[in-house]
């Protein structure tokens, strides 16, 4: 099943975690939320795969799973044809191949380390123990994202928002990792910084051969940015393409109401909007977990068991009964 | 900066205390323990003998003096035996949670439902009484509230972005203990450390006191302040001067403690933008 493509770097197959709830002495019945159910994805090299959900689909955990901060209940994380889910791959082969970029530039940075510090320490921890291939090193990178050499000696407190978070891709990129993760990597600066974080990040992405994995709510960013696009819902991937494809003709309800909330000043809204909670995940709905929400359900979505991941073109895979009506355009909604 | 009182007077009188305890030897009369002459004995203060002498005659003001190497070595080191226990556990079990952070959280609740002096007092009745036993006696009683701050500072910064980069930039789980949740959390255990000094010297006193600690002839206030009970009516310079010591070591352990604490809270540092 594993047939190791040259060009793909990650491969990620039928991968679930299930969190326990309850149980123990007083606590009733052990449950499970199913936070990742089934997912399967492949990064090429040189890709950003663009991984959109609203918060609680779980696509922060499909990330920890892929940094192995977080153990896999069932499925394999393929990187470079070895499988990272188990435990013979240790935390530093993984620290060399996969690195993260967190949201927040202000919780990332440990307040009492020295940007040097920061970025050293990781160098020193993996081997390298010569001053000048560590200094040489640190102002490489400084000058990758853009900082001045002479900022290393400084703490975070000394920089903005942006500059922070310069410092934390700095950080991720020190030890030259293949893929990185990117959390929503500009949802928390000022909208005047968002643009120079973006086009460093694309920039980056060509000058160090990286291959992306970038996970937002903000579609306007993910349509900058990606190559390719998952869309996930309730711990399961329900439409997945090229960038183009996803946001020209998206198929999925739910995709397409993501995608009418864009928002567009120049662009009368069509009424698609999506109503409600996302369902609990402990106790999903029957069928199709969007039924409760979607303005096209009928009755065969409520039928169990989940739809399947179904091929309509070429990379263009959706989860839904109905996608065949909806792509002839017979829609409720106008 | 902003003048701090409590910062200002707490170093300066614990200042006091740290001199009269190093140069105790130099600063000295007589010899605290050897110097007893009963023809001087029960004289009350004055220009030879200026804090008196007590029922052996031996000078007062000498025997404070040395009293002071015993309260500060109790309260210094039973302190950081205190604090390595505390931060040791309540930082293992913030971080790593499960049956261990149960087992830990436990324990401690055990440790706070017993009086501490009363835990001590059974320690020293088990060991010889001494300097030694009393550090270890006083060392194992005090973690609890350490240990608690510890795992609460834990809980909070373990979620923290930057522990999380830790790990995934390959850190072990002590090294992320040591170098990332340590540092950020040392400013409230400072504070603790420093309040909890203050209290070993009271209860190094307390146990001295009903005889469990420093046995005599050595000087240590508690056991002094022990020796001048029968002699509180006709002789109180002999109790007053040991209690007095005690007095400005607590205080001034206690003004040094909210001083730190106003200094190294971030709420009350200013934001450098």
């Amino acid at each position: 099943m594993t047939e190791v493509n040259q060009d793909t770097i990650l491969k990620v197959e039928d991968l679930a975690v299930h969190f326990p709830v309850g149980g123990g002495l007083l606590g009733g019945p052990r449950r499970f939320v199913h936070a990742v159910d089934g997912v399967d994805l492949e990064l090429k090299r040189g890709e950003c795969l663009g991984l959109v959900g609203e918060s609680g689909c779980g696509k922060s955990t499909l990330a920890l799973s892929i940094l192995g901060l977080q153990k896999p209940t069932r499925g394999r994380i393929v990187v470079n044809g070895h499988d990272i889910a188990d435990d013979s791959v240790g935390r530093m082969t993984r620290a060399r191949t996969t690195q993260m970029v967190f949201q927040d530039p202000y919780s990332s940075l440990n307040p009492r380390q020295t940007v040097r510090k920061t970025l050293e320490a990781p160098l020193r921890l993996h081997g390298f123990n010569a001053k000048s291939e560590i200094d040489d090193r640190i102002v490489d990178m400084l000058r990758h994202v853009g900082l001045r050499a002479d900022v290393a000696k400084r703490f975070p407190h000394e920089f903005s928002g942006g500059q922070r978070q310069r410092i934390g891709i700095a950080r991720a990129l020190i030890l030259r990792p293949q893929i990185v993760v990117l959390d929503e990597p500009v949802s928390a600066l000022d909208v005047s910084i968002r643009a120079q974080i973006i086009n460093l990040l694309l920039e980056l992405k060509e000058t160090l051969s990286l291959s992306y994995i970038m996970i937002s709510h903000d579609l306007g960013v993910v349509e900058h940015m990606s190559d390719k696009v998952a869309v996930m819902y309730l711990g399961r991937i329900v439409e997945t393409g090229n960038w183009k494809t996803i946001f020209s003709t998206p198929r999925h309800p739910y995709t397409r109401a993501l995608i009418e909330a864009i928002p567009d000043p120049f662009k009368q809204s069509r009424g698609m909007k999506i109503v409600g909670e996302i369902p609990n995940p402990l106790n999903p709905p029957a069928g199709c977990g969007f039924n409760p929400r979607c303005p096209e359900a009928r009755d065969l979505c409520r039928v169990p068991p989940t739809p399947d991941l179904e091929a309509i073109g070429a990379d263009h895979l959706v989860r839904c009964r109905r996608v065949h009506e909806i792509s002839a355009g017979k829609l409720t909604a106008p | 900066m902003k003048f701090r009182a409590n910062l200002l007077i707490g170093g300066a009188l614990f200042g006091l205390v740290v001199i009269a305890g190093l140069f105790a030897p130099l600063l000295a009369h007589t010899d605290p323990v050897m110097g007893a002459n009963l023809m001087n004995a029960e004289l009350p203060p004055d220009t030879e003998f200026w804090f008196g002498t007590d029922a052996q005659g031996r000078d007062i003001y000498s025997r404070v003096l040395h009293g002071a190497r015993i309260s500060l070595t109790v309260g210094i080191v039973s302190q950081l035996i205190n604090t390595v226990i505390g931060v040791c556990l309540g930082l293992s079990a913030g971080y790593w949670g499960g049956w261990w952070d149960d087992f830990v959280s436990g324990l401690t609740n055990l440790m706070l439902a017993i009086p501490s002096l009363i835990f001590a007092l059974a320690i020293m009745a088990i060991l010889n009484p001494g300097l030694t036993s009393l550090l270890i006696a006083l060392g194992l009683t005090n973690w609890s509230f350490t240990c608690r701050l510890a795992r609460a500072s834990a809980l909070s910064l373990k979620s923290q972005g930057y522990v999380q980069a830790a790990k995934v930039l390959g850190y072990s789980d002590v090294r992320i203990m040591l170098t990332q949740l340590l540092p950020n959390m040392l400013g409230p255990i400072i504070v603790i450390g420093t309040l909890g000094m203050g209290g070993a010297v009271l209860a190094e006193a307390s146990l001295s006191f009903l005889g469990l600690g420093i046995r005599p002839p050595y000087p240590s206030w508690g056991s002094m302040l022990s020796d001048a009970r029968d002699q509180i009516t006709t002789a109180p310079w002999i109790s007053i001067f040991p209690g007095l010591a005690i007095f400005v070591t607590v205080l001034g352990l206690n003004l040094l403690g909210d001083g730190l604490r106003d200094i190294l809270d971030p709420q009350s540092r200013t934001r450098r933008a």
